[in-house]
């Protein structure tokens, strides 16, 4: 059949019918089998569905249409099966993570705990590791950008650009091997600090704030900064009173996205930090734990209740991933809340 | 941005002309402090390839004997830097087709409300840490992998990839490769879905006012338009999957064999996963020597990234 004008076209319902009606077929067809199980289901039924939908539409609609409809469904099974890996991961690891999260959980350290204990150290050195890092990560970062975009220009700006670049590559137990040589160097080998985690963290931050950092600076309109001149500003009065406050809220987004991204960080700490049982919040000052660490020494050296310490590891994932996605959330609030509208 | 940063330097500097030549102290000292910053950043990457390298230099320059294993520093590094590509390949040739699919969708195909919700989830796919991943693969994917496992060693056990025999536990390189192509799925997805979106309308509403169906549009005018940032994005995928560590370090039960079976018990280690699981325990020699199999990770990161780079950057002057 030509694909005229006249030619059919196939009815609306089509799509979500013949994912129906291939979902049933493919059920029946497992179930004869005797090999039914979810997984096979649904290759099943995409297969089916993509079968049924190319010969049908290829009969009303014309080889052209026919091969749009199978794209499209390829596509969109593509994207669900992208999405079946991070469904599954939130739900195991609300599943596996709750039963392990308790008060004690989050308030007790494992410190001559037989059985265990709680995870509050990893608490606290997760914070300050992180809270040191971006200490040293967002002043130095947001200068960078600051320079980039508005002092710009060069060879110190176009080397620093390239090597920002190289940074964002680094893979992060480089990072964490890079902090234990520095202070390897000056204190002896086998040395582990909180204040190494920092460092170690702040090298893979702070390309993501000088990146985040520079987009928001970016938009920020010229004919703003040439009013603020035109009223005798100097320079530096013009980014701090004009420039800052009208990137404010994108500037924050990006540091708290900047934190999110490392706070979970794992390799570079189990070599900087090391693995304690009893709170340490001074960072200058012997081996630190963190959650990351934490998951990962009990999952690699459970206690003598090993689904305990698998437990105990569950919770410390989900205890960050819940940081992680309320980190994220908050700095998409914040940017919708407080962001300039620029015209 | 160029011309933006010329016009903006103008008039810092016909302002410091009208200020009688001279330019306020606070001017001086904030853009010495940002100078300072950048000046900074670029100490600090020298600083890691400085340090690495004297941490490095007893472990080159000792002879065989001295290095753990008693074996030359090259015939240390070379099988774990065999399992860092393998499974870094294994994680770039399965997540570029996905992210290809999901960037479309995301840019062309799904409703438009569905557009705020979906770039989150991707987003979300990309904040999740690594020990996260490591924990599912070990006690998710793993397990659930075992049955498809046996089932290609029994039908495709020909083929040298799928040899077996298959492991029982879960803890191969397979599994290791899917973990880390989940991982890499949304850097990828991240840049095609970028430029795909920046597509000339004018390109696409052209070829739909010819006739074209969305699929020939697409194949036409958006893919042809996205191809070297596909590109990019999959060595920048394959630049994270080199680097990772946790993952693979819970995930491979490892065994220091150089072969191409993906599915049997023994895997070929990777430098990263090597590092993680030796370095709390070494003293002395050992450390040295695991700063330089370090050092030869960061330099096989590096080629990748500045090549996807170099890319990036030849599309940007087309």
């Amino acid at each position: 059949m030509n694909p005229t004008l006249e030619s059919g076209v196939l009815p609306d319902w089509s799509t979500y019918g013949v994912v129906a009606a291939s979902a049933v077929l493919a059920a029946a067809l497992l179930l004869a089998a005797g090999a039914f199980s979810v997984a096979l289901l649904l290759i099943l039924t995409v297969l089916v569905a993509m079968v049924v939908t190319y010969t049908w539409s290829r009969r009303v609609e014309g080889p052209r249409r026919a091969k749009d409809r199978l794209v499209t469904l390829a596509i969109v099974a593509a994207f669900g099966l992208a999405l079946i890996p991070l469904l599954s991961l939130i739900f195991e690891v609300a599943k596996r993570g709750i039963p392990g999260l308790s008060i004690e959980f989050l308030t007790e350290s494992a410190r001559g705990q037989i059985g265990g204990g709680g995870a509050a150290h990893a608490l606290v050195g997760t914070l300050v590791i992180t809270g040191v890092a971006a200490l040293i990560s967002i002043p130095v970062g947001l200068m960078a950008a600051i320079y980039l975009t508005e002092y710009g220009g060069g060879r110190l700006g176009r080397a620093l650009t390239f090597f920002v670049d190289v940074m964002t590559g680094i893979p992060s137990i480089v990072a964490g091997l890079f902090a234990y040589a520095l202070f390897a160097l000056f204190l002896g080998p086998g040395i582990r600090l909180g204040v190494m985690g920092s460092v170690a963290l702040s090298v893979l931050m702070i390309p993501i704030v000088i990146r985040t950092s520079e987009e928001v600076l970016k938009i920020v309109p010229n004919h703003l900064r040439e009013a603020s001149y035109a009223l005798g500003t100097p320079k530096w009065r013009t980014i701090t009173k004009v420039v800052l406050p009208t990137a404010f809220a994108g500037l924050i987004t990006g540091m708290m996205i900047a934190v999110a991204r490392i706070i979970g960080e794992t390799a570079p700490l189990l070599v900087t930090t090391g693995v304690v049982d009893s709170i340490n919040s001074n960072p200058f000052s012997g081996r630190m734990q963190n959650l990351a660490v934490y998951a990962y020494s009990e999952y690699r050296t459970p206690g003598v209740f090993k689904q305990a310490s698998y437990d105990r590891a569950w919770a410390a994932a989900l205890t960050l991933i819940v940081i992680v996605m309320v980190l994220n959330l908050v700095a998409r609030l914040i940017y919708r809340r407080y962001r300039t509208e620029i015209r | 941005m160029e011309a933006r940063a010329d016009t903006t330097t103008n008039a810092g500097q016909l302002l410091a002309a009208a200020s009688g030549g001279r330019r306020q102290w606070g001017d001086r000292i904030f853009s010495n402090f940002s100078v300072a910053a950048a000046v900074t950043i670029l100490a600090l990457l020298a600083g890691v390839a400085a340090f690495l390298l004297i941490q490095a230099a007893p472990a080159i320059t000792a002879s065989s004997s001295e290095l753990p294993g008693g074996k030359s520093l090259i015939d240390y590094i070379a099988p774990l830097a065999f399992g860092t590509v393998l499974a870094a390949t294994i994680a770039v040739i399965l997540a570029v087709p996905l992210a290809v699919a999901v960037a479309l969708f995301i840019s062309h195909i799904a409703p438009r409300r569905l557009l705020l919700p979906l770039g989150y989830m991707v987003d979300l796919l990309a904040a999740i840490p690594s020990i996260v991943y490591g924990l599912w693969g070990i006690f998710v994917l793993g397990p659930a992998a075992v049955g498809p496992m046996r089932w290609l060693e029994e039908k495709l056990g020909f083929i040298p990839f799928f040899e077996g025999p298959a492991s029982v536990t879960g803890r191969t390189m397979l599994v290791a490769g899917l973990v880390l192509t989940v991982m890499i799925l949304p850097i990828v997805s991240a840049v095609a879905r970028e430029v795909f979106s920046q597509t000339p309308r004018k390109l696409q509403e052209g070829a739909l006012a010819l006739g074209a169906t969305r699929w020939e549009m697409l194949r036409m005018t958006v893919l042809p338009f996205g191809k070297s940032s596909i590109i990019s994005g999959a060595m920048l995928g394959l630049g994270r999957a080199l680097g990772e560590t946790m993952a693979v370090t819970i995930i491979l039960s490892v065994s220091g064999v150089v072969t191409f079976n993906l599915i049997s018990q023994a895997n070929p280690s990777t430098i990263a996963a090597n590092i993680a699981l030796d370095f709390p325990e070494s003293t002395g020699l050992a450390i040295n020597t695991l700063i330089a199999s370090g050092l030869v990770l960061f330099a096989i990161t590096l080629v990748t990234n500045l090549a996807a780079r170099a890319i990036i950057a030849r599309q940007n002057i087309q």
